[in-house]
């Protein structure tokens, strides 16, 4: 073992928890920080310094570490939604018939004249920026854009995500289908809104 | 032979793999014979990519100082 400082610690069961708390949950913070972000905001220091507090008071519950990057996201995920309810924001309203049939690919290849080349329609999607495209994920409800994120952005599987969020897998991939479907035809509103189309590609 | 609107509804879910043997066949299928689907399938797996880019975002140092903080700071809560 190494110094003396560090065997004292060990023998003190609550310096131990929190030193094994600090391991597990600083590599994630990064990641916490950038979900809070796209789930709550500005709020988004809060909610993750909430998170933190939750689940150190919770650590006896984690059974092993490996699962430490799933539980912290789920007790994240909770701390949001409390924001999100203390709020009290009403959720958009959006027609499940409407987004289902939404095709960006075809929305850009039908655009006439279609000021796109053929490949991918990549010049499209370069015209967004970073901030463009968190502006168009801030416009999802957050049924859609949690799964969206937890599964596309930090690439958790559906069925960890039902585990998470104590939704159902049938419901979670419904609402991954309609995400992206709805992150599509929002993508093509900001497009629109912003005058982003139709101008000559540079 | 699965339709067009068929066959789109499938893709982000053939793409990741939430589709059952039948149902990728099908599409399969589909994709051998329909270029413009072929086009729809690239454009989908580019917009899973740049959706990951672009929802990244740094941790900024203030903020990250002021998190470790409370790790450092936890006590017998
Ligand atoms: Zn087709």
């Amino acid at each position: 073992m190494a110094a003396d400082g560090a065997c004292t610690e060990d023998t003190d069961p609550a310096d131990a928890a929190r030193r094994r708390f600090r391991e597990l949950a600083e590599p994630e913070l990064p990641r916490l920080y950038r979900l809070a972000r796209r789930l709550v905001g500005d709020d988004a220091e809060d909610a993750v310094q909430d998170c933190l507090l939750n689940a150190y008071r919770r650590l006896g519950q984690l059974e092993h570490g490996d699962a430490a990057p799933a539980w912290l996201t789920r007790i994240l995920v909770n701390c949001c939604r409390d924001r999100h309810r203390r709020r009290a924001r009403r959720p958009q309203e959006v027609a499940v018939e409407d987004i289902e049939q939404f095709s960006l690919y075809r929305k850009l290849a039908d655009e006439d004249p279609f000021p796109y080349s053929d490949s991918l329609h990549l010049d499209f999607l370069h015209r967004f920026g970073r901030e463009d495209v968190q502006a168009v994920l801030a416009t999802l409800p957050e049924h859609y854009r949690t799964p969206l994120l937890l599964v596309y952005v930090d690439g958790f599987l559906a069925k960890e995500v039902a585990q998470m969020t104590k939704v159902p897998l049938g419901t979670i991939l419904a609402r991954l289908h309609r995400g992206r479907k709805l992150f599509e035809r929002r993508l093509w509103e900001y497009a629109e809104a912003n005058e982003m189309l139709r101008e000559p590609v540079a | 032979m699965i339709s067009c609107a068929q066959a789109v509804r499938e893709l982000w879910d053939y793409l990741d793999g939430l589709v059952d043997d039948a149902e990728r066949a099908a599409v399969e299928e589909h994709l051998s014979v329909c270029r413009r689907c072929c086009g729809e399938l690239e454009f989908a797996e580019e917009l899973r990519g740049f959706l990951a880019r672009n929802a990244d975002e740094e941790l900024p140092p203030d903020v990250h100082a002021r998190l470790t903080a409370t790790l450092h700071g936890l006590e017998g809560r």
